[in-house]
């Protein structure tokens, strides 16, 4: 059976819910099989991924330095 | 009665605090620490009001936690304690009034579209040790509004799952899928030029960017 196509705005329309594995076997496939011949999606896809992946970077948000012991100096007297 | 969101050594030490051990919610609130400071600091953008309410916080779920019912994860409800403790900071601050009351609800209408299709060469993670890198990319996530940057703190800094981040920001999952897409293609776009901020309209940008 022919595979349907899928337009690049459909695409660009789903492309987090693709990163987010949050689409149905159909469409992915249906979106990969897109990917392979447009560069304009691929580009957004490839920028999108570097983009979550750098955020979720520990070294990208660290609580400041000492952080944790004034938490808990706070905390103690009142337990 | 079994508890499923709750990790067996978290029902325990939650057993503990209640059954008058308090040394016990040190341990329990531990792993969760930068969790609570992350929340509170994008909600606040200011780091000595972000400790403040992250310990207000951290307060508020020791002197609650006999009422927590588990109907979600303890990470969860201490998430959303620190996200209303936030909240309630930034309504405070009259400076602020401008932004909670109105900016936070704009839901602009229709798509967003990708603006930049220049191929993105992986950025390898190493540049994150460059005060550069880290800067640009604090930047880009400091530049949307509040209601993208929430939805990204949550789900992609903080690796919270989509249902848990609807939990805590009281709206649908489908919601929060909505917002973070368009969150995400903004923040792409953000760093679309390269994070020493030159933005060329030739070929030739690529060569500035520094991955």
């Amino acid at each position: 059976m022919a595979r349907i196509e899928i337009s690049c705005v459909e695409v660009w329309r789903e492309v987090s819910n693709y990163l987010d594995a949050d689409i149905s076997p159909e469409l992915r496939e249906r979106m990969e099989a897109h990917f392979k011949v447009c560069a304009h999606c691929s580009a957004v896809l490839d920028g999108m991924q570097n983009v979550v992946g750098l955020v979720a970077d520990g070294r990208l948000f660290q609580t400041p330095e000492g952080f944790n012991k004034r938490l808990y100096n706070k905390i103690n007297p009142h337990r | 009665m079994p508890q499923p969101h709750l990790e067996s050594n978290e029902t325990e030490l939650i057993r503990r605090v209640c059954g008058g051990n308090p040394e016990a919610f040190e341990e329990l609130v531990r792993p969760y620490e930068r969790l609570v400071y992350v929340t509170a600091i994008s909600i606040l953008r200011n780091q000595a009001d972000a400790e403040e309410v992250a310990q207000e916080a951290v307060l508020k779920a020791f002197s609650k936690l006999s009422s927590f019912r588990a109907e979600c994860k303890f990470s969860t409800w201490l998430v959303q304690i620190t996200y209303n403790e936030a909240r309630m900071r930034l309504r405070k601050d009259r400076r602020n009034l401008y932004e909670s009351l109105d900016e936070h609800h704009e839901e602009p209408e229709g798509d967003y579209w990708p603006r930049d299709f220049a191929d993105w060469r992986p950025i390898p993670s190493e540049l994150l040790e460059e005060n550069e890198t880290r800067q640009a990319l604090q930047n880009a996530i400091d530049s949307l509004s509040p209601t993208y940057r929430e939805v990204v703190v949550l789900r992609d800094v903080q690796n919270l799952s989509i249902k848990d981040a609807a939990t805590i920001l009281g709206v649908t999952e489908g919601t929060v899928k909505t917002r973070l897409h368009r969150a995400r293609l903004l923040l792409r776009d953000a760093l679309a030029p390269g994070i020493d901020g030159c933005w060329c309209t030739e070929r030739s940008y690529q060569k500035v960017r520094p991955w």
